[in-house]
């Protein structure tokens, strides 16, 4: 489990607090309004946005300092997840070793994830080459052979249509399901978190509150959510 | 997002910075260590004069020029609009001493200019002295001129012009109100920056100057070396180069703009003002003339030379592999130093670091080559190291522009893809090797082009070291020059101005080719 322990975010004058706990296997939605901080929330936890308090702790282990990269975590942006210079099999296999020293085993493994996300026929493509969704399928196969516990997905499928994001989505559900990874999403819509969230994080007003199982609460928002859902 | 800057690079980055300024300050020991005061000869007084002099000409008679004629392109679209701003790039790296003897082709004693003079009964015209310098000055740095204020009437957005048709202005109105504001931003600059480069300009005032009257500091500091061989006076001009040109170079800092030398400059947005006859005509007569000036005296280069190839005695080839060469180890040093500088610099938010590359600007090549002689004189034979001290300097040299190709395109892929390298533990060499150098090809390339054809058309430091046997190309053609086998030369001048061309557009397609994106 991920314990986000009285963590306080200051950027200029905009201030975030959180404490709260993430348990294994779980998939949360964060929701909330426009720079209420949902990005800012999951780049503290990925470690790209440094905290001013608190401290995350990671099965009894203290990771508020480590590097990104040394996180149990995978994260994926709104942008800029594939490197355009890299082919797709190139772009999967810097998740398995950064300097790209891929062993024998290595290779079958990225194979094996095109061949799960249904893009094997595009291995040596560049990702220019690639519609949108199978940009995201590319990204998704490299979250699977990092397989690491915990999946930041930072609304990586906004600028699919709605048919191609609930694909991509079904898509992520079944491979936390597989891995058995916990999601932590941000989402603006409404449908996606009773699609796939067990539980949600809503962010208003400078603080992330603490998880609430989700369809308990869409179905009788307090009044703060119900002004933003509208 | 911040990304904290990646150790590694840093610290290389660091190491290079640190070479610069040693390789700069050593040459600042080894002057001062022979400097004694009340050194001076009777004609220093003379040079730093004709230096300020020529200089304060050569930048101002550049953007005056360079403001009509880029107006006239700024508004006009023709045939051949596109293939003419892309010349106006060709004299930055078009060897000096290849423009020189085109220039005497046209404006020399037995040049097309001076025919035509005769052909009408009037007098001859001479190109040696105070206004051939500033001529081929010019030469070079009207086209720079031009691309710097063409950059910043583009910069005016397309709605404004729409705006000018729908209020009907009148050009003086659209002058006051667009033209007026945007030449004060872009002005300084550019003089600025001419004016610097000229400071320290060598092989101009070598061609054409000379003699008490046309000497500037630069060819005084070779003249007392060569000729005299007084390294007392040599150390002592050097350092008043360097408090001149240095302190001009630091000064202009404040004012350089960024020298744009990629693509886009051919958009000609579409404009309503300025259909009448008389700015119709004005603006065609300016754009015949300025094509003419640039591409006269490039013309005759052509032209004469290719009827003087079989004339160029054997040497000539051989100072050719040695100018190649030269070139090829001062793109090496040039890039060992330049990217892990950019690396550096982008790495970090305020750019103040980028002035360690002008360093190579404010100190002049023949101050540097000075210094270096005199710490490697009592050591070794400074001669057997003509060739890589000239490398070392052209690398220097180029240094500066390099970093301006180099280091906007590195913080964009660093803001870019930065927090997706860091979250895969990509770091170091592995980020360099799979996302910075692939992302930065074409500046690479371009950077790299630029070098080459820099250090290959150099006539600088060389001059200083170089014996009879060690010759590079433009060195070579010079003492053809001066022998007066004009023809040999002129064929030296298109096997040079090949060599530079062609580094440069090998290097450069070489960056874009296959380049992702």
């Amino acid at each position: 489990m991920l314990r986000i322990e009285k963590v306080e975010i200051t950027l200029g004058s905009f201030r975030l607090s959180a404490d709260m706990t993430l348990e294994q296997g779980r998939k949360y939605a964060v929701i909330g309004p426009s720079g209420a901080g949902k990005s800012t929330l999951l780049g503290a936890l990925g470690g790209f946005v440094p905290l001013t308090a608190g401290r995350l702790i990671w099965q009894g282990q203290d990771i508020t300092q480590a590097a990104p990269g040394a996180r149990p975590m995978t994260m994926l942006f709104q942008d800029n997840n594939l490197f355009p210079h890299l082919s797709v099999t190139q772009n999967v296999g810097l998740g398995i070793n950064p300097e790209m020293r891929l062993s024998a085993e290595d290779r079958s493994r990225v194979t094996q994830a095109l061949e799960r996300v249904g893009l094997s026929a595009y291995a040596d493509k560049r990702p220019g080459a690639l519609s949108g969704g199978q940009q995201g399928r590319v990204a998704l196969a490299r979250v699977l052979v990092q397989a690491r516990p915990l999946l930041l997905l930072d609304e990586p499928f906004a600028a699919l249509g709605p048919a191609l994001r609930n694909e991509m989505l079904d898509l992520v559900q079944d491979l936390v399901a597989e891995t058995g990874a916990a999601l932590i999403m941000v989402t603006h819509a409404p449908d996606d978190v009773r699609r796939i969230a067990d539980e949600v994080i809503f962010v208003a007003g400078g603080v992330a509150e603490a998880p609430q199982p989700a369809a308990a609460l869409m179905d009788n928002p307090p009044p703060e959510l119900r002004d933003y859902l509208g | 997002m911040a990304q904290r800057a990646d150790p590694v690079t840093r610290n290389a980055g660091m190491t290079a910075a640190g070479l610069t300024v040693a390789v700069v300050l050593a040459a600042c020991v080894g002057i001062v260590s022979r400097a004694e005061p009340g050194g001076f000869g009777p004609g220093d007084g003379a040079a730093i004069r004709f230096t300020v002099m020529q200089a304060l000409l050569s930048a101002g008679f550049s953007v005056v020029l360079a403001v009509p004629l880029a107006r006239a392109l700024a508004r006009r679209q023709f045939f051949g609009h596109g293939m003419l701003v892309m010349l106006l790039g060709v004299p930055f790296i078009l060897p000096v001493i290849v423009a020189v003897i085109g220039l005497l082709a046209v404006f020399g004693r037995n040049g097309m200019l001076n025919t035509v003079l005769g052909t009408m009964g009037l007098p001859e015209l001479s190109i040696y002295g105070l206004h051939g310098v500033v001529l081929a000055h010019v030469f070079f740095n009207l086209p720079l001129a031009t691309r710097l204020l063409l950059q910043g009437w583009q910069s005016i957005p397309a709605e404004r012009f729409r705006l000018v048709a729908q209020l009907d202005l009148s050009p003086r109105a659209v002058a006051r109100t667009l033209e007026w504001p945007l030449l004060r931003q872009v002005v300084p600059g550019a003089f600025a920056l001419i004016f610097v480069i000229c400071l320290t300009s060598f092989a101009v005032a070598l061609t054409l100057g000379g003699g008490p009257r046309a000497t500037t500091i630069e060819l005084a500091i070779y003249q007392t070396f060569r000729y005299d061989f007084d390294l007392t006076r040599a150390a002592l001009l050097s350092l008043v180069q360097l408090v001149v040109a240095g302190g001009a170079a630091l000064v202009a800092l404040w004012f350089i703009p960024s020298v744009g030398i990629g693509g886009g400059l051919d958009r000609v947005p579409r404009r309503w003002d300025a259909r009448g006859g008389i700015q119709r005509w004005g603006d065609v007569a300016l754009i015949l003339l300025g094509a003419a000036f640039l591409l006269l005296p490039l013309g005759a280069v052509v032209l004469r030379g290719v009827a003087g190839l079989p004339m160029m005695p054997a040497s000539v080839w051989q100072a050719a592999e040695a100018s190649l060469g030269v070139a090829m180890l001062s793109i090496v040093v040039l890039l060992a130093l330049a990217l892990p500088m950019a690396g550096w610099i982008a790495g970090r938010a305020s750019g103040g670091v980028e002035a360690i590359g002008l360093f190579g600007l404010s100190a002049s090549p023949l101050m540097i080559g000075t210094g270096w002689f005199i710490l490697l004189n009592p050591v070794v034979d400074p001669v057997a190291l003509a060739l890589p001290v000239t490398a070392l300097v052209n690398a220097l040299m180029a240094l500066p522009f390099a970093l301006r190709i180099l280091v906007p395109r590195l913080r964009d892929t660093l803001r870019e893809y930065g927090r997706l390298s860091a979250s895969l533990q990509m770091r170091g060499w592995s980020l360099w090797r799979w996302v910075i150098l692939p992302r930065l090809r074409p500046q690479v390339g371009f950077a790299a082009g630029l070098t080459g054809a820099l250090s290959i058309g150099d006539l600088g430091v060389i001059a200083l070291f170089a014996d009879p046997d060690r010759a590079t190309l433009p060195l070579q053609m010079y003492r053809l020059m001066g022998s007066y086998q004009m023809q040999a030369a002129a064929g030296a001048a298109v096997l040079l101005l090949v060599m530079a061309l062609g580094v440069f557009w090998i290097c450069d397609r070489g960056g874009r080719w296959h380049a992702a994106d």
